[in-house]
């Protein structure tokens, strides 16, 4: 009995470090960022496009890579909304449940939401040269909106899939159409769902650096059209630190904590959204 | 609003709707065929044999084997996946079998929080804190790809014990087994091909992540013999080598190839772990 007691003890105890373990590693990422980034912010950094010197330690700031993030991101996560919303209406509504094609659709999704950004770069480079396309704002949002596609789909579905199929039937026998229920009835009572999606996918797309390397481009000013080039947070943070100035690398640090800082806001949004809109689904 | 729109509106959305679906299906298909493409030229001129397991890597000669960045890809996510496993695991125990719920409570978010957070963020972090005592070698990217992946395993693991019905788990307590028991004969033998698919899809995580690898990896064209060793995985290379990749179209097209390659051995882990949970999702 003795022993027994003991196995659940030290087992319990390697739970125990493997949890803090976990905790220590994220701290150690929050704590580095911090760290090193708070001593190189300043507010030129977020109100300023570079200087011509900024690359070599000068004045300026990373705006065009918020802004450029921004407006990439932004642009991409509408596009996908405007596909998936649709999409996942027909997996949930339009389709039998269960059916061969809602069944494969899912699974392809699971599937493509495992590719490689930078296979996403690879085929948007391919994408922009067939097309003629010079590296822009315009390239990276197609790009980056097929990366989070999948990514949307499967969080919407998710979302979808809870609302009751009473709701949907209760609709119907009201006489309204499938694409009535849908928009109307089972869009609305799965809204902070749909929302916190829609911002899991931006997230998501603020993010990743692999896709938008060839394919945005990357210059010093602010993006004034679709066609301009648009700098990037990732790619301002991985150029800064392969610069060969320690002034310049030290800005990577800072430029991190900007992008780290309008992800949790992101994800904050989302949790408070998700509860706001909660106030008028019907429970 | 009149009968007969409103029941054309419905069959025209219909259809956009089954086409959207069709085309996002097919999606994961134009990807391979795209690469394919682009990649023919080198496919059509070296033997997949010699293109897969050959280490000779001379792009002015035209001679492209993948061989050691096909190891080193493997070399980093084979540590990744060993280091970050058995603490996820312990980790993922205590939160379905052991955690009080404020604990669970907190957990979730967190785990978001380190799901959020960019590649390139993690590179930076990995610099300040496993290069100086690793080096820029394969152990340190499999130090930072094993927290980069630590999401994927905990949740899916969760997912997957919480499914064990509770039953089981009070019908051994009933026979006097210890929690710990309960967990090694009941829970962990129940869930097994659950916990066996979360290892296979965040070993596909692995394998295609670019940017914080390419950071701490070292990037030599060399296979690496031991942990201190650098290595330069596939999407590393492709990272790496795309600005010159414009001057020669020979070359270009071999980078191709080695996405296509990456892309179809992430297809292959990806796959199989989406097969063993949807077939563990319908026992």
């Amino acid at each position: 009995m003795n022993r027994r007691a003991a196995e659940e003890t030290f087992f319990k105890a390697l739970m125990g470090i493997s949890a803090l373990a976990i905790v220590a590693a994220l701290l150690g990422i929050v704590g580095t960022v911090l760290w090193k980034g708070l001593p190189t912010m300043n507010l030129d950094m977020v109100t300023k496009t570079p200087t011509g010197a900024f690359h070599l330690g000068g004045a300026g700031g990373v705006l065009n890579a918020i802004v450029g993030s921004l407006c990439l991101a932004g642009g991409a996560t509408v596009v996908s909304a405007c596909l998936a919303l649709p999409i996942v209406m027909g997996l949930n509504v339009y389709s039998r449940r269960a059916s061969r094609l809602v069944t494969f659709t899912r699974f392809s999704m699971d599937v493509l939401a495992g590719v490689p950004s930078i296979v996403f770069g690879a085929v948007g480079y391919i994408l922009m040269r067939l097309l003629g396309l010079p590296a822009s704002l315009l390239v990276g949002i197609i790009v980056v909106s097929l990366l989070i596609l999948p990514i949307m789909i499967k969080a919407m579905d998710e979302m979808v899939r809870l609302v009751p199929a009473e709701m949907a039937e209760a609709s119907a026998a009201l006489g309204a159409t499938r694409l009535e229920t849908a928009f109307r009835v089972v869009a609305r009572q799965a809204l902070p769902g749909l929302a916190t999606a829609v911002l899991i996918a931006f997230g998501r797309g603020v993010g990743d650096a692999a896709s938008v390397l060839f394919t945005a481009g990357f210059n010093d000013r602010l993006p004034d059209s679709l066609g301009s080039e648009a700098a990037t947070l990732p790619l301002m943070i991985f150029h800064q630190y392969n610069s060969p100035f320690p002034d310049v690398q030290n800005r990577a640090y800072a430029s991190a904590l900007i992008l780290m800082v309008i992800i949790l806001a992101v994800s904050v949004t989302a949790r408070i959204l998700t509860r706001r809109l909660s106030r008028h689904s019907i429970r | 609003m009149d009968h007969n729109s409103r029941l054309l509106k419905d069959r025209l959305i219909r259809r956009l709707i089954l086409t959207l679906i069709v085309v996002v299906n097919v999606l994961i298909v134009g990807i391979v065929l795209a690469l394919g493409a682009r990649s023919w030229p080198v496919l059509e001129a070296t033997p997949l044999g010699r293109l897969l397991f050959s280490t000779e890597w001379h792009p002015s000669d035209g001679r492209f084997g993948l061989l050691t960045f096909i190891v080193g890809t493997f070399a980093v996510t084979a540590g990744a996946v060993v280091l970050a496993a058995p603490p996820c695991l312990l980790a993922a125990v205590y939160l379905s079998e052991y955690a009080p719920r404020w604990v669970r409570a907190l957990a979730a978010p967190l785990v978001d929080v380190l799901a959020g957070i960019p590649s390139v963020v993690y590179g930076l972090c990995g610099i300040i804190l496993v290069v100086p005592w690793a080096g820029l070698s394969v152990l340190a990217a499999a130090v930072v790809l094993a927290v980069m992946i630590v999401p994927v395993l905990v949740h899916i693991s969760v997912e997957v014990m919480k499914a064990v019905p509770r039953e089981l788990r009070e019908a051994s307590l009933a026979l006097g087994a210890t929690r710990w028991e309960t967990v090694k004969h009941v829970v962990l033998r129940k869930s097994r091909p659950g916990l066996f698919a979360a290892g296979v899809l965040a070993t596909s995580r692995a394998l295609g992540e670019t940017m914080a690898v390419l950071m701490v990896v070292g990037c030599s064209v060399s296979i690496p013999r031991s942990p201190f060793d650098s290595a330069f995985p596939l999407p590393a290379l492709f990272a790496a080598q795309y600005g010159e990749m414009f001057s020669q179209p020979r070359y270009e097209a071999a980078l191709m190839a080695s996405a296509l390659v990456l892309l179809v051995i992430v297809l292959v882990f990806n796959i199989t772990s989406q097969a063993i949970l949807l077939r563990f999702a319908r026992s």
